[in-house]
């Protein structure tokens, strides 16, 4: 697939934003996204995207201008962004479209996600017990994870150092103050290992793509990033999720991100070594963890070594979320995962100022994962 | 954190799939390994082994949790593995959450409204 491209990438500001709501946040990233695109919100003809909780995308041509192109909402928790990239790539090989959007968006308010047993298909009596709460499953993971691999608490509390130095060199990050491990490590206990400012929080903010053609992405004065693959996946059997009542099967539990990561780069022709810069989800710094193994990058426990060594630092073998991460931008659910691509789009461009990765990046990749089982990643490459 | 009653208590309730033999919990209408219909009710069982667990240390927001009367206090959550195979997320009892390290043997103690578990008493008992 080397068909399509990303001509514009764009954000909206990261972290609270009072006054100001996520359709606004949208149309900003919007406008940003065309801007470096050098184009008009007249030139896309399809569009897609979603947000969790902060209102209908296809409402945003109120704001932009009611060209009467097809804008489908998308809504599919974590890989919002995603599954609407995968729609706007999707539209330009079919040859439905030159120029395509995808936008995510969200504005959450403070403190945790408050979903309802109901919806989730689960008894009430799920919820009276205190079980609905998605802090434990992550902390129950990475606690298991842990006494299998010979992972460290040092290497939880390295993991979240990183995202908040990071976050310091990001002009858009929400967190912009390190903190040092050992603060990490002394701060209160969330659910076990795990403390909180291990954890990203629920958060504001829009992120935009536009992808398009190649006839369109070779004219004068672009600036493509490739998109070499992209491939989304739901879980299959045995897999361990949040709000599960069990996990089904025998053995260890297959993960998604293991998928969806393998089918990218098969699609790619790339190998997770040749990868230079790589984004992967965080929602607390465990996640990084499991997931540079989930998606090929080590063998399980060789993160220990790995990080202590600095590696996933930006200056190190493999920069992993060199923009902070959800750590320091926090999660607004549906942008997220096009943060991720526009931040890999903006170091392969060599265009991440402080914190860019130096030694000319080539090869990026792009991983989240998300609830109730959903993972979605892209290979980039220039 | 408090003891509770062993006596008349119903083990868990869970599904075979005619098909492929996997199990389920809860009892299910559908099998997520094979797709079939064909779910048998079965009991699980009591006795189990914790696959793995964390503290909830902060108390969560109510509704939809229901404090006890005398006051939230932290709890041990996690997942009990069974004969069967399958693994069902539970309360767990302890005096000490490092009690539940090493994959020790547990035993139901409660199923609503969600499975609960404390530890087995040991052979000599
Ligand atoms: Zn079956």
């Amino acid at each position: 697939m080397t068909d399509v491209s990303i001509i514009g990438a764009g954000l909206s500001p990261f972290g609270r934003q009072p006054g100001i709501s996520g359709r606004e946040m949208a149309v900003t990233a919007i406008r940003t996204a065309l801007d470096d695109a050098k184009l008009a919100w007249q030139d896309v003809q399809v569009a897609f995207g979603g947000s969790d909780g902060a209102g209908l995308a296809d409402t945003l041509v109120a704001d932009l201008g009611l060209t009467g192109i097809p804008f489908t909402n998308v809504k599919n928790g974590c890989a919002t962004g995603g599954s609407a990239l995968v729609s706007a790539i999707n539209a330009i090989r079919s040859g439905q479209a030159q120029v395509a959007l995808a936008v995510g968006f969200d504005k959450h308010p403070r403190g945790a996600f408050d979903p309802r047993p109901e919806e989730w298909g689960l008894d009430a009596g799920f919820g009276e017990a205190g079980l609905m709460v998605t802090t434990q499953f992550f902390g129950i993971k990475i606690a298991r994870y842990m006494r299998e691999h010979g992972i460290s608490e040092r290497t939880l509390a390295r993991v979240a150092a990183k995202a908040y130095r990071n976050g310091v060199l990001n002009p858009n990050a929400w967190r912009r103050e390190a903190i040092s491990e050992d603060t990490i490590l002394a701060a209160d206990m969330v659910n076990d290992p795990l403390t909180r400012y291990m954890f990203c929080s629920p958060g504001e903010g829009g992120a935009a793509v536009i992808v398009a053609s190649e006839d369109v992405a070779r004219e004068a004065g672009r600036r493509p990033v490739q998109l070499l693959s992209v491939a989304a996946r739901t879980r299959q059997f045995g897999s361990f999720e949040v709000f599960a009542p069990a996990i089904q099967g025998t053995g260890t539990p297959s993960s998604v991100s293991a998928d969806a990561s393998a089918a990218a780069f098969a699609a790619a022709g790339v190998r997770p070594d040749e990868i230079d810069v790589a984004q992967l989800q965080d929602t607390e710094s465990g996640a990084e963890v499991m997931h540079l193994a989930e998606c090929g990058f080590v063998e399980h426990g060789d993160q220990e070594e790995l990080i202590a060594a600095g590696e996933t630092e930006i200056g190190g073998e493999l920069p992993v979320n060199t923009d902070g991460g959800c750590i320091a931008n926090g999660e607004p659910i549906g942008a997220s995962g096009l943060r991720q691509v526009h931040e890999v789009v903006t170091q392969l461009r060599g265009e991440a100022g402080d914190r860019q990765v130096p030694g000319s990046p080539r090869l990026g990749f792009t991983h989240v994962y998300g609830a109730p089982g959903i993972s979605a990643c892209t290979v980039l490459g220039v | 954190m408090t003891e509770m009653p062993t006596v008349d208590l119903l083990p868990l309730k869970g599904s075979r799939c005619d098909q492929c033999d996997n199990v389920a919990y809860p009892v299910s209408r559908g099998c997520q390994r094979c797709g079939a219909e064909a779910m048998r009710p079965i009991d699980l069982g009591r006795r189990g082994t914790v696959w793995g667990f964390t503290v909830q240390r902060f108390a969560p927001k109510s509704p939809p949790y229901v404090p006890p009367a005398e006051g939230f206090t932290p709890f041990a959550v996690g997942y009990v593995e069974l004969p069967e195979g399958v693994k069902v997320e539970a309360i767990l009892d302890c005096d000490d959450p490092v009690e539940l390290e090493g994959q020790v043997a547990v035993e139901l103690v409660a199923t609503h409204p969600v499975p609960r578990f404390a530890l087995a008493p040991t052979q000599e008992s």
